[in-house]
């Protein structure tokens, strides 16, 4: 033993070295943080986050409701419950996109694969901020106004003031019609189980997968006919004249202007990247099993769900990691567009409250928790395709 | 990482952790004597905040060069120091930019259309030298839109400038009022005007002043009018950072002096004659008699070189803000003895 000992000196010892390095790490942020701090405290500034207490005074109208004598501290969640609305829906949308897109880059149909390359070369090669610039100051705002708002078929209204949605609103018998659809989607997942356990068994499943598509309908509707009054009603949006001849639109869901421009700036930009993932996974994939397949009399949508994509997914899914974490950092591009992201919110507290490090460091934490969270979810559901590996 | 790798990083490491230790402290001591003002001297130029897109006040002219009413004291400070106004490095800054450059001692002085408001003066560790130009908040609307007070504007949307004390006055003004309204922030100015010109707003909010250049610059300046309401008092001024009271002392006296000046009715054109007047304020002003300069700690005859070069206030103002430029009436940024708010203090 103490031969081995004399063999492998200290410094070059690996436990020593792992010790070494990080009593060195905390020295340094020891350093630099006493550093900042003396230098905050020289400057004469204090730091505290009092000030979250504090009325804001100043109004913010997008996303949950606040007025000026609400706490700074409401207008930063105001700021970063648009954020995830933004990366939620965001990301769903930007994945429908590139699969759809990636898929058709790879199309044998000369036209498919064609408009799908020039889009994704156009969007990936310009700045974001460019497009969103674009898309907002000339496109979004040169809409007309609502005097002369567009209705498109369906009720849905055009104008530069955003866009207004016929939206279902529960009226009081929605309580007794929401038990029959828990019932419904109960049914239909113990079908699904029933057919997983027939394919086990046989390799054949017993009945179509469209069966299980009627449990879903037939009970709802069912429900529907039973309760004594319609338990969701379509609320149509409508444009109304106030006291002052100003126009209004009452009822509907409303998205902002600047809502929908980063939405679509953000869809559309990282579709454009997922789409180059996904060609990558696919083409990962070895042609031989593209040809063992449809040796086999697989049809090419068959090939596509059952043998490419499994396979593909467990490439796609890592770079898939941080294309979401780069549309969730890149909303914070929302300030250009006057839409009231964490960053925008967090950029008029701090002018107004003088608090710069405070809320720069919640500015930080914010988005480090959002892009962790979304590793974390991403992650297991990585681990759980790779399984499918043999 | 192999660990042999690892040594020559750990002693990396502890080296940079060395330099760290040793610069911290030699940087601060390096600022401390003399302050702001011996920096600025031994640097040879004024780092100066400014505005770079509000025609009028500070704002980038078809040469590429600053200009405007703000850039011009720029320039004076640098007559006054160096006795040569090109002596300015220019920062343009965006609202929301404009206080954090000034804490962390990226810029020297902000020059651009700042509100002196008691939070920033506290919380935010300024100090406001004067004040240049009185302004008042103002809203601009579209002349068919019918609006012509506040209370005509509920439900309107109202394009503003996100960062400025603009954004909290139009929060009171209409809470008072019991006025629904949205609120829509913009980064800066031309985004602001440009979503207000678009017809994305109903109305844009901003000093009195800044309206009055925005809406010179539009296409159809008959079609947008400036409602008759002052949400506020916007006293616009110099400033810098708080506690070094020697460089403060400069910018004032400066801005103070231009004001002096046209009070003795010394400008640029008479400034070499009026060196041999017999008024004993004009002597002092000039640095004729007095030392005046060197208990500021610059030569004492400054406001030669800012009479010179740039010139007085009422010159300033003409040149900007008169008829030939944006047309603002001079209302209350005339001097006290004729009925304005300019009062500059006792030059002995």
């Amino acid at each position: 033993m103490a031969e081995r000992r004399r063999a492998v000196p200290f410094w070059r010892d690996e436990r020593v070295l792992k010790v070494l390095t990080q009593i060195g790490f905390v020295v340094l942020v020891l350093v630099v943080g006493s550093g900042m701090l003396s230098n905050y405290r020289k400057r004469g500034l204090t730091f505290s986050f009092g000030f979250l207490d504090e009325e804001a005074s100043f109004h913010l109208a997008e996303g949950i409701p606040f007025s000026p004598t609400d706490s700074y501290a409401r207008a930063f969640l105001v700021g970063v419950v648009n954020t995830a609305r933004v990366a939620s829906l965001g990301i769903i949308l930007a994945t429908l996109v590139g699969l759809v897109t990636g898929i058709a880059r790879l199309s044998d149909n000369w036209l498919v694969s064609r408009i799908a390359s020039v889009y994704i070369e156009i969007i990936r090669n310009t700045p974001l901020l460019v497009q969103l610039f674009f898309l907002y100051f000339a496109v979004i705002i040169q809409l007309p106004s609502l005097r002369e708002a567009l209705v498109l078929p369906g009720n849905i209204l055009l104008s530069n003031r955003g866009f207004v949605l016929p939206w279902p609103r529960p009226t009081v018998s929605f309580g007794l019609w929401w038990p029959f659809l828990v019932v419904a989607v109960i049914g239909a997942t113990l079908m699904l189980i029933l057919r997983r356990r027939g394919v086990q068994r046989t390799g054949r499943p017993s009945f179509n997968l469209l069966w299980v598509g009627v449990p879903l309908i037939v009970i709802p509707v069912l429900g529907w006919l039973l309760i004594p009054r319609s338990p969701l009603l379509l609320d149509l949006p409508e444009i109304v004249t106030m006291s002052g001849g100003v126009l209004k639109v009452e009822g509907g869901t409303k998205f902002s202007p600047e809502y929908t421009a980063l939405l679509f700036g953000l869809v559309v930009y990282t579709g454009a990247f997922i789409a180059e993932v996904v060609r990558a996974g696919i083409l990962a994939v070895p042609r031989g099993q593209t040809e063992a397949a449809r040796a086999q009399g697989f049809t090419n949508g068959q090939i596509l769900r059952l043998i490419i994509m499994p396979q593909a997914l467990r490439v796609i899914i890592p770079p898939l990691i941080s294309q979401y974490l780069n549309l969730t950092k890149n909303s914070s591009l929302a300030i250009g567009i006057a839409f009231l992201d964490l960053y925008a919110v967090s950029t008029t507290m701090l002018n107004q409250s003088g608090r710069v490090v405070e809320v720069f460091l919640m500015i930080m934490a914010s988005y480090l928790t959002m892009s962790l969270t979304i590793s974390l979810i991403m992650n297991i559901v990585n681990r759980r395709i790779q399984i499918v590996e043999r | 990482m192999k660990p042999r790798a690892l040594l020559p990083l750990t002693v990396l490491t502890i080296f940079a952790l060395l330099i760290v230790a040793a610069c911290a402290p030699a940087a601060e001591e390096a600022a401390a004597p003399g302050g702001r003002l011996q920096l600025i001297k031994d640097r040879g130029k004024v780092i100066c905040g400014c505005n770079a897109e509000l025609i009028g006040f500070g704002y980038i002219n078809p040469d590429g060069e600053f200009e405007g009413f703000d850039v011009d004291f720029c320039k004076a400070l640098a007559a006054a120091l160096f006795g040569d106004a090109t002596k300015v490095e220019y920062r343009p800054l965006t609202a929301a930019e404009r206080l954090p450059a000034l804490q962390t001692g990226e810029i020297d002085v902000l020059i651009r259309n700042t509100t002196w408001t008691l939070t920033r003066d506290t919380a935010n560790e300024l100090d406001w030298a004067a004040v240049s130009f009185y302004d008042g908040q103002g809203m601009m609307v579209r002349t068919d839109s019918g609006y012509k007070t506040l209370d005509d504007m509920e439900g309107a949307t109202v394009c503003c400038t996100t960062g400025t004390t603009t954004e909290m006055n139009l929060a009171d003004a209409f809470r008072m009022r019991g006025v629904e309204y949205t609120p829509l922030l913009f980064e800066s100015t031309q985004d602001t005007n440009t979503a207000y010109e678009e017809g994305r707003c109903d109305g844009e909010t901003s000093d009195k002043s800044q309206l009055a250049a925005l809406r010179s610059a539009m296409a159809n300046p008959e079609d947008h009018i400036i409602l008759d309401v002052t949400m506020s008092k916007e006293p616009l001024g110099p400033l810098t950072a708080h506690g070094d009271n020697q460089w403060n002392d400069v910018v004032r006296w400066v801005v103070w002096g231009m004001m002096e000046a046209e009070e003795s009715g010394v400008n640029s054109q008479n400034v070499d004659a009026m060196l041999s007047s017999d008024n004993p304020t004009i002597k002092r002003l000039l640095g004729v008699e007095g030392e005046m300069g060197t208990s500021l700690g610059i030569s004492d005859d400054f406001m030669v070189y800012v009479l010179k070069q740039v010139g007085n206030y009422q010159e300033v103002y003409m040149r900007h803000l008169g008829p030939e430029g944006i047309d603002i009436p001079r209302g209350p940024n005339e001097l006290w003895n004729n009925g304005g708010l300019l009062y500059p203090m006792a030059w002995r």
